[in-house]
Formats: structure tokens, sequence, C-alpha cells
């Protein structure tokens, strides 16, 4: 029997969509090997590969002609690089199932609140952290046999919890009114002014030191990136995408509003707030370690669904790939365009972030924005 | 199959917009739901259909609890058609269908989801525009796309909530006469929330009229839809015409002018 046209065409299009997600994860991996090679001591691509061989295959593959190429690759560029992966894919996702679940084009991790929150927590620790533990906090702590500083392990779960935190309060604001959409944006707003005055209210009070560690922490980097933070997250990273993608046809029917998706059989309320925590969870994770990066859960998703369409069991890994990549490549871009003078990246996300909304209203792709 | 409301009520808050409302649609039957707006048909459509549950009494399917059913098998017997569509632009036709097959699949699509699909949209008219973008389609092109990823979602029951609203009067009398053939060849069973009484004469078995969330009648079109009962419920004065093509309604009046 000849295949229908419908099948056909959603074969061809479904064979466009995985074409699509390859040539981003080739480009990915081309930017993470150009990457390596970029900085101070420049390394050739060839020499990159060299060395990532001579690390797995000692024997068959000799090691690179650049002196100490593994070393400054594996000790200092590659937990960089994976850092901003990391990031990039979890902001990502977290902004195209926070679109999904919120029916709305325009919210992100920072539109929830969740960056503000983020950012109290980090001044938090800055400002009242030596006064909380004294001496101590200048101290070390040894977990699992990793040795952390405790004032940069203390910033990062303060970040962390208070993040992950605002989500919280932003249901238990919006479940007096049933968790419909449109309340949850708006008490994730109105969280995220409450914390932009505490954060207001810290840095008026903070010294001159605690106040340059502020700023630099908002403006967001991968300065911070260690391995430490690299096995921490990517667990966190890996579990959270899983969870999501295996939900990804519930956010296709959450498209039809809500009394559609419950007709389909979704218990929506419980769906929408399990996806927000699942996806904050990774993105306040993330967050702590990097500081602000703004624009990726926007910019990511979006780009996606004009390339592969909303169908999220593609639009998922194909925007968490693109937000690592648009992360792997500024970061690059922030360490070296000015070397060694280093601009945070999250700076760069701006710049960009606003350019391409300017190109989107512009180029009357506008109503694609609701 | 049958499903029934057995004095079913219903408040938004503390405000109560249903009474006591009973009646039965059978295998096979188009029950229509008049009433003029506020009336609380479309509340009715989704108390029935489990969407709000409803403040006192049951929706029995086959005389066992609606509520008692595991949602993923209540979505397999009653499939909803809202009055507004919500969709994401840039999704396609054949995308915004297949999320009908929702309480069938788990992540992949089988040949079979596929030919379901097939099927709802050649019935729907519209497998011209499988590929084309949702946001890019006239209001009756989209709302008939709406009625097929119903179609898709294969239930028992349909609920359709004023679904030929948009739809000019080809596209009006083209799809509730399709779904009525649906309904008596596969002895499943529509109820239909609707403005137009002359579809409803035509095309239904059976007709609820509501008025202030009561039931004011209940039996088929010609017992019910009388020129008193459209100037009770309706406020209106209308004329009962028989000619060749059957029976009409002609409204040509408020009744208080």
């Amino acid at each position: 029997m000849p295949e229908h046209p419908i099948a056909k065409l959603y074969r061809t299009t479904q064979k466009r969509k995985l074409l699509i997600f390859g040539a981003l994860l080739l480009l990915l991996i081309i930017a993470a090997v150009i990457a390596c090679g970029i900085g101070t001591v420049a390394i050739p691509p060839a020499d990159v590969l060299a060395a990532f061989g001579h690390a797995i295959l000692p024997g068959l593959i000799d090691a690179p002609a650049t002196a100490n190429a593994g070393f400054i690759i594996t000790g200092y560029r590659l937990p960089r690089i994976l850092l901003a992966i990391l990031a990039g894919v979890s902001l990502a996702v977290a902004g195209a199932v926070m679109q999904g679940l919120l029916r709305n084009p325009l919210v992100s991790p920072f539109t929830l609140g969740l960056s503000s929150a983020a950012s109290f927590g980090a001044a938090f620790m800055i400002v009242l952290g030596p006064i909380l533990f004294g001496a101590a906090f200048a101290g070390a702590v040894t977990i699992a046999g990793i040795t952390f500083s405790l004032d940069t392990a203390l910033l990062i779960l303060s970040a962390f919890l208070f993040g992950w935190m605002s989500v919280v309060l932003v249901y238990l604001i919006s479940r007096t009114r049933q968790t419909s959409q449109a309340i949850m944006i708006l008490a994730g707003v109105v969280i995220g002014y409450l914390f932009q005055a505490g954060l207001l209210a810290l840095q008026y009070i903070s010294d001159d030191e605690a106040l340059r560690d502020i700023v630099t922490w908002l403006m967001g980097g991968m300065w911070g990136a260690n391995w430490q933070a690299v096995i921490v997250l990517l667990p966190i990273v890996l579990l959270c995408f899983l969870l999501v993608e295996r939900r990804a046809w519930d956010l296709n029917t959450l498209s039809g509003g809500d009394d559609v998706a419950k007709n389909l059989g979704i218990n929506v309320p419980q769906f929408r707030i399990r996806g927000l925590m699942i996806v904050s969870f990774a993105a306040s994770a993330c967050l702590a370690f990097t500081g602000v990066i703004g624009f990726i859960g926007l910019m990511a998703p979006h780009i996606c669904r004009m390339i592969v369409g909303n169908d999220y069991r593609y639009l998922l890994p194909a925007s968490a790939i693109m937000g690592a990549l648009i992360l792997l490549v500024s970061d690059t871009a922030a360490r070296s365009l000015f070397s060694p003078v280093e601009i945070p990246v999250g700076v760069i996300m701006y710049i960009l972030g606003g350019l391409f909304f300017l190109y989107l209203i512009t180029r009357g792709h506008g109503r694609y924005l609701g | 199959m049958k499903i029934a409301t057995e004095s079913v009520s219903q408040k938004y808050g503390n405000v109560p917009v249903l009474h006591d409302i009973s009646f039965t649609a059978d295998a096979g039957e188009v029950v229509a739901l008049l009433g003029p707006n506020g009336s609380g048909k479309s509340t009715l459509i989704k108390t029935i259909a489990d969407i709000l549950p409803p403040a006192s009494g049951k929706i029995l399917i086959d005389g066992t609890d609606a509520s008692a059913l595991d949602p993923i098998d209540r979505a397999k017997l009653i499939g909803y058609v809202p009055q507004y569509f919500h969709y994401t632009p840039f999704t396609t036709v054949l995308d915004t269908v297949l999320i009908g097959r929702r309480p069938y699949m788990s992540w992949s699509v089988t040949d079979d989801d596929l030919a379901v699909v097939d099927n709802s949209l050649a019935t729907m008219h519209v497998t011209d525009l499988a590929g084309r973008f949702v946001n890019e389609l006239s209001g009756g092109q989209r709302q008939r796309v709406f009625i097929a990823r119903t179609l898709a979602q294969q239930p028992a029951f349909y609920l359709f909530d004023e679904p030929t609203s948009s739809l000019d009067l080809r596209h009006q009398l083209e799809t509730v006469a399709t779904m009525q053939k649906i309904v008596h060849e596969e002895k499943s069973c529509m109820i239909i929330a609707l403005h137009d009484l002359n579809l409803a004469l035509r095309y239904t078995d059976k007709v609820v009229m509501l008025k202030d969330g009561r039931t004011y009648a209940c039996g088929t079109p010609e017992e019910v839809l009388t020129e008193d009962a459209v100037r009770d419920v309706y406020g209106v004065c209308a004329e009962i015409v028989e000619n060749s093509h059957g029976r009409f309604i002609l409204s040509y009046a408020p009744s208080d002018v």
C-alpha cells in the first residue's frame, strides 16, 4: 500500500528536524574544539584533537606539538567550556518549558523573578556572610574529598536556594487563584520586583569591596568555572532535561489552552507546577555558578521554534544545543576579543539579545511574539 | 454508550450558574444545548467534559461516575471542542491535529496515529492545509482544524461548544451535517451548544433548552422549539414556517417592543 500523503509529510518534516538537530550538534562540537584552542596560548584545532586523543588513548596517539596543550585544555579551558554549555542548555530549556507551561512567548527565568531572586541570594551572602559566619567564612570545607572555599560554596548555595525558592513563592501566590497562567506570570513579575528592592538595599549598605563583588556577579561570567562546578551541574542538568523531555506531548497539548489539555487527560495545575520546579531547579543551579546571564532562555527557543517548529519533542533538544552554542560562542568572544581584558559574558548576552529582538520586531516576525 | 447528567449544579465562586440539570444523551444521538447568552451552555459543556468538576450532582458514563475515571481513559471517551481557541503561531496543522492523539501516544507517533490524523483531516476537508501554519489560516479553516483535532481523539462522546460560531453559511451546514453523519454511523454521541435554532431543528435528535441555568424544556426539536418557547427563553417573536425543505424558525422582533 502506498504511504498516504500525511504520513509522508510527517516523515519528511521529522527527517528535516533530525537533520537540523544533527547540524547544531556538529556546530557545537566544532565550536568547543575551536574554543579549546583560543586563549593566551593559541592551540591549533588539530592539536586540540590530538590532546583529547592522547588523553583517551595515550598509547596510540602522541601528545600534541604545542607545549602543555593537554594541561591547558583540561585544567583551564575545558571546565569553562563545559560550564558554558551546561548553563546554555539549562537556561534555554527552562525558557522553552516556561513559555509552553505559561503559554506566553516572552517568559523566561528572568520574567519569573528567578534571576532577581538568585541575585539577591548572592548579594545576601556577599554582604551578610562575613557577619553571619565570622572568621570561618574565609575558611574552607572538604566534602567528599573535594575542597571548597566556604565563602564561594555558601554564595552558590544561597543564590541557588533563593532562585529556586522564588518559583515556590510564585506557586504559593498563584495557588490562591487556581494556578492560572496569567496569575503566575504576574506573581513572577511582582516577586522579581521585591527581590530587586532587597538587592538595592543590600548594595546600598555594602562597602566598596562587597559592592564590586555584587556588580561582578550581576554581570555574569564563566570565571568561576572549575571541574567541581561541572561535576555538580552535569547530573542536575541531564536529569532535569530528561524529565521535561518525557513530558513533551503534555507541553504540546497546553498550546491548545488549559481546557483542551485537561480534556486530553493532563492534570494541568500539577503539571504546570512540577514543570516549573524542575526547570527552575536546573536554571538556578547554573545561575548560582555563573551569575546573571539573560536572554538565552528567550533567544534559543525562539530561533529553534522558527527552524524546527513547536513540537516540544524536537524543540527541547534543539533549544538545548542552540542555547549551549550561543553561550559558548559568546563566552569565548568575551574572554578573547579584548584579551587579556575579559568582558562579562552577561553584557554580551544583553547586546545580542537586544539586537535579536530588534530584528524580530522590524523584520515582520513581530507578530510571532504574540 | 450513554452519558447522563444527574442533578448537576455548578457555581463560579459563590455565584450559582447551573441548577439541578438532568438529561441523558444516548449512543447515536445528537443533542443540542440551546439558550441565550449566559444561560449556562458553555458551563454545562465544560462540566460534562469534567473540565470543571460539578459543584453537586454527577456525570455518569454508562452508569459509572466520570470523575472516578483515569484521566487518560476519560480522554479516550470524551472529546471537547472549545468556543475560543488557543494556539501557538508557526505550528503546522499536522502538528496541531496530532495533539489529539495524546491519550494514545507516549513519545513516538505510530503509523496508526498518522492514519487516524489523515482520516480526520480528510473528514474536515483540510488535508491540503496539513503543512501550513495555523496562524496563516482563515478563521473558518482554523476552526475546522481544531474540530479535526478532536476527531483524531476518537472519542465516544463529542462535546462541542458553539463550534460553528466563526464559520460561514456553507461550512456551518457542512460541519454540523458531517458531525451528525459521524455520530449516526459510529453510534457515538454529540452534545453541541448552538445559537442557530434552525441548525438544531434540522440536525439534532434531542434538544435541551436552558434558561438562567435551569432546564426550560427537553425533548425532540419539534416538541421543544415552539413559538412560545422561543419567546420565553430568547425574548424574541418568531414564526414557525414549514415548506418543502422542512421546518424553519423565523425570528422577526424582540418580544417586548
